[in-house]
């Protein structure tokens, strides 16, 4: 199904994200803290898209929020490549295309239990390598995949 | 971070051999060699006026005597513990805590930790030069050091051999920090030689060829008598989950004279020790038998690190 096939009701003031990795939207939901009961927000799932590079994507509607930085930085590690839509008074404001953060320190854990980052409760550090991406922890020198990427961002 | 004060040496912690340029671990190597020669009453007076701590939170016999051995050569005293049952950590205090409060006593710091990454948490928090003498399963540079020593020494050189990586190629920490260190020497050809199940991550392989060439077998026959170095080490019965798989494999890479019979002159046997059964004694006294003059050659490596960290300013 289309993303225009599906009711979504335009946003008059926030952040949309467009061109979302099938299957990332709830990882970002829960990312950004709206996956709460008291939290209302529209996703659209694996909607079919002729230029997302699989063919389909995710949609997020925010109605009255910006991002952080932080937070563009985490979805950057799982989403690079999408666009965020900073509207205001229903209009597009301004487009940022989402990149893969430079550093990645404190924006998700190490899963190696035997790492002092996880011991210890250290804010954790680490360096970032694409294609494929990998993340590798800067104290235990242990190395994430992609999948290990996305169950470690807090 | 200001860089030691050796000309050509850019470190003032040993961490992780993935944080030495190729010229830093040729300084270590050109300063063990220095060592080596320095008469006794020069050498005692390196670490004259020094206090070492020798924080050994996980059991070791071989890398404490060897570094308290160095720093007792170099003049140093040293202080500490071989185990971390008598430390503060069994009153619950944490590893920063306790680096933070020796680093108040010491100049220098070595330590051995079953956590990964605790000597480069240790580096952080504290203002004196810190040595890893092992964390967990992941880094041991200075073994990694002794091992390229070793190698220089007997061949004069690391480009241009052919060695063999045997055993437990999968866990080994040390074939995967000496695959590393390889990487940046370069021209070096590396042959993998494990059972399926053990063998080198193909991340580690991934990341270093292009700069050496890798090959990899489940068989020791196959590349033998090209090697110039064999590079054994143990099978570990705790890494299988499955008993049987391990009773299977667990003699495959047993060494005894009779492979002598297809090496070419000058092949040489390592192992980072200990040993269990997987080098017969009847090797030891042959020409092939690196591996006790390898354990020596720990002692020159650590002095010289010893030396080369002990006015570094962080």
């Amino acid at each position: 199904m289309k993303a225009d096939d599906i009711r979504l009701v335009p946003i008059s003031n926030g952040t949309v994200l467009d061109h979302l990795p099938p299957g990332t939207a709830l990882k970002i939901l829960k990312i950004l803290g709206l996956d709460k009961p008291d939290k209302a927000v529209t996703a659209a799932i694996n909607t079919e898209s002729k230029s997302a590079r699989a063919g389909k994507k995710d949609l997020v509607f925010i109605e009255g929020r910006e991002l952080s930085k932080e937070e563009y930085d985490k979805i950057g590690l799982i989403a690079e490549g999408s666009t965020v839509n900073i509207i205001k008074d229903s209009h597009v404001k301004k487009k940022i295309n989402i990149e893969l953060p430079e550093k990645a320190h404190g924006l998700f854990v190490c899963l190696n239990p035997k790492c002092i980052s996880a011991v210890e409760g250290l804010s954790s550090k680490f360096e970032l390598k694409e294609k494929p991406l990998r993340a590798k922890c800067l104290y235990c020198e242990k190395t994430m995949n992609e999948q290990d990427l996305f169950k470690a961002i807090k | 971070m200001l860089a030691g004060l050796i000309l050509g040496f850019g470190l003032t912690d040993i961490i992780s051999i993935s944080d030495f340029s190729k010229k830093d671990i040729e300084t270590v190597l050109e300063k063990a060699a220095e060592m080596e020669k320095l008469p006794k009453d020069k050498k005692n007076r390196v670490l004259a006026d020094k206090i070492v701590a020798s924080l050994f939170f996980e059991p070791s016999t071989r890398t404490r005597l060897s570094f308290e051995t160095a720093i007792q050569n170099l003049g140093g005293q040293v202080i500490g513990f071989a185990d971390a049952g008598v430390s503060s950590t069994k009153k619950g205090e944490s590893l920063s805590d306790t680096i933070v409060n020796i680093s108040g006593y010491a100049d220098i710091i070595v330590m051995r930790h079953s956590i990964e990454g605790a000597a480069r948490r240790a580096a952080e928090v504290s203002n004196k030069p810190v040595i890893n003498g092992g964390d967990g399963a992941n880094q041991h540079p200075t073994q990694t050091l002794l091992d390229l020593y070793t190698i220089k020494k007997q061949f004069g050189k690391i480009q241009g051999l052919n060695i063999g990586l045997l055993g437990d190629l999968k866990y080994g920490r040390t074939v995967h920090s000496l695959m590393y260190a390889l990487q940046k020497f370069g021209n070096v050809n590396v042959y993998c030689i494990a059972p399926e199940s053990l063998r080198m991550p193909y991340e580690i392989i991934e990341d270093v060829e292009g700069s050496i060439k890798v090959e990899e077998t489940t068989k020791l026959g196959d590349f033998l008598p090209e090697l110039d170095v064999l590079y054994a080490t143990r099978i570990q019965k705790e890494r299988f989950v499955d008993e049987f798989e391990y009773e299977q494999i667990k003699n495959v890479f047993i060494l005894g004279k009779e492979i002598l019979k297809s090496t070419k002159k000058g092949f040489k046997i390592m192992h980072p020790l200990p040993r269990v059964n997987e080098i017969k004694p009847e090797i030891d006294k042959t020409d092939a038998a690196l591996y006790f003059e390898q354990s020596k050659n720990g002692v020159p490596v650590r002095e010289a690190i010893l030396s080369t960290l002990k006015d570094a300013k962080k």
